[in-house]
């Protein structure tokens, strides 16, 4: 039986897995002890679990455990790793390259250190949302202290050629910081091999729980150091004091062990039902899909439907399926997607845009649903849309005088 | 944002949605928006000359569902006006009926607007002057 609603927005969090909840629900109340507890039973127990888990998150980056960081999530991974990086390494320089197609983590960040007389260079991608390697060469300068690029896109699924952006950045002696939120769990990421140098990552992306995520900062060739951006106990090696969150971590540990030991299965079952889902949907007339298809996430499409606008489209099905749309009629601005836009798309595409996001959870009895329920809304939509109009009868919607607003 | 019960009643069943023959003398048809702002609406009148009542009224609307539900209401009340009771029509009758939250009342000022520009259409094409609407910002 199919259970409604089916839920397809794995790119903004994923549900929980229940393996997952039965390692933590200990630590909540049996073993509820402080992991910096270190004269009593109660701490140790924590502090063992937090050993643990730093083993099992490291193990799936190929990292080594010292060199994990728990944070609160990847927003405060990205902050940490990127202001931590301007603080520690002023007397190099002030300069940082980043990307438009960031997270807003990222992006905002960046602008805060443009207040705080930092430099940034905000590379343009292309079409298919890959950055140009020689742009991004060619933006060094001697005052780069960093790289910043994120490994998948949230929104496309793109993923970056990390390993030729680490190669440059070690060829001029640039630290190189990955947002890895939707890689990591999803496809096979590995700090040495790709050449990352601090990258933040997530528990609630990857099947775990909320509020607890890491940062990775390299211990060897180079040594890393971030500059603390919380001041306290003196946690985690110095680099973010707080009260270890015990259940969160141990949470986040199994969820890693458990992508690291499923991810192959996961992403080939995943990647069959997103082409079929995919294919079925660019049946329909005027359907693109947005973003490199071949360097892409295994689970992740995102669609324009031309002529037919994408908070709109969701509203035919948003009660039994989860979707997110690049459209923004709901902000202030109503502007769509930074995102799509940064790929060259009209806002008229970006408007019309869907995101899926496939999860382990989803069954092709789900997909085929979904394929149905989006191919006819978008039909219906089309009966009642003038510019589905105008394009059957062959007007120019470029030579009409829009009348913005 | 949960929609309400009415735009969702006029998103699943909207009233009015077609085309009316614009080559009429007696049909005014108003485009209003920008596909990249994301809503588009055309809405029409047709007008019986010797009563000046809107016999008929079809709309066509890209845009989310308060877009659409606004358009199709207004379909529904431009029927049986006359043109003159129809200048009167406010935005803010369409986002109290619809009970549209602060961030979608453009999708009635858009609506507004569209009957506006129907009508003007209407009154360009049978030789009268266009009526001179209030600026608005959208």
């Amino acid at each position: 039986m199919l259970k409604l609603p089916i839920y397809l927005d794995n790119n903004a969090t994923t549900p929980m897995d229940p393996r997952v909840l039965e390692a933590m629900i200990p630590y909540f109340t049996e073993h509820f002890g402080n992991a910096a507890s270190r004269n009593h039973p109660f701490g140790w127990e924590a502090e063992e679990a937090v050993d643990y888990a730093r083993e099992q998150v490291a193990k799936l980056i190929g990292a080594d455990p010292k060199e994990i960081i728990f944070t609160s999530g990847a927003t405060e991974g990205d902050n940490l790793g990127i202001k931590g990086v301007f603080e520690m390494y002023a007397s190099k320089g002030n300069h940082i390259i980043t990307c438009t197609t960031e997270h807003k983590a990222v992006l905002d960040t960046c602008k805060h250190l443009e207040r705080m007389g930092g430099e940034v260079t905000y590379l343009e991608v292309k079409a298919d949302g890959l950055i140009d390697l020689k742009e991004l060469e060619a933006a060094i300068k001697p005052t780069t202290i960093l790289i910043a690029l994120m490994y998948a896109n949230n929104e496309i699924g793109v993923i970056q050629p990390i390993r030729e952006i680490s190669a440059i950045a070690r060829k001029h002696g640039v630290l190189f910081f990955s947002d890895a939120t939707q890689a990591v769990g999803k496809i096979p990421v590995d700090v040495n091999k790709d050449g990352i140098d601090i990258m933040a990552f997530t528990g609630h992306k990857m099947y775990g729980p909320k509020g607890i995520g890491a940062l990775y900062v390299r211990r060897k060739n180079p040594r890393v150091k971030v500059t603390a951006q919380m001041d306290g106990g003196g946690h985690e090696r110095g680099m973010r004091s707080g009260t270890l969150n015990v259940p969160g971590i141990v949470g986040f540990g199994k969820a890693c062990e458990l992508a690291r030991l499923e991810m192959a299965e996961d992403a080939a079952r995943l990647s069959k039902l997103r082409d079929k889902l995919e294919n079925a949907l660019l049946q329909l007339e005027e359907a693109y899909v947005n973003g490199n298809r071949e360097h892409r996430l295994p689970h992740v499409t995102n669609i324009s439907f031309k002529y037919v606008e994408g908070e709109g489209l969701l509203m035919g099905f948003n009660k039994n399926i989860a979707l997110s749309s690049g459209s923004a009629c709901t902000s202030a601005s109503l502007e769509p997607s930074y995102v799509l836009k940064a790929l060259g798309l009209g806002d008229d595409l970006a408007h019309s845009s869907l995101r899926f996001g496939l999860g382990r959870f989803t069954t092709e009895e789900q997909i085929d649903y979904t394929i149905k329920a989006v191919s006819d809304t978008v039909l219906k939509l089309r009966d009642m849309s003038p510019l589905w109009e105008m394009f059957k009868e062959g007007v120019d919607m470029d030579k009409i005088e829009w009348a913005s607003h | 944002m949960a929609y309400s019960e009415k735009v969702i009643d006029h998103y699943s069943n909207p009233k009015n949605v077609g085309t009316l023959d614009k080559s009429k003398k007696n049909v005014g048809t108003g485009l209003v928006g920008a596909p990249e702002c994301g809503d588009v609406m055309r809405l029409q009148i047709e007008v019986d000359d010797a009563t000046g009542m809107i016999t008929d009224a079809k709309f066509k609307t890209f845009g989310c569902g308060s877009a659409i539900a606004s358009s199709s209401l207004a379909t529904e009340w431009l029927k049986g006006k006359t043109v003159d009771e129809a200048v009167q029509i406010d935005n803010m009758d369409l986002v109290e009926e619809l009970n549209l939250p602060p961030v979608k009342i453009h999708c009635s000022v858009l609506a507004e607007d569209a009957i506006k520009s129907a009508i003007n259409d209407y009154r360009k094409k049978n030789g009268l002057e266009e009526l001179v609407f209030e600026e608005r910002i959208h």
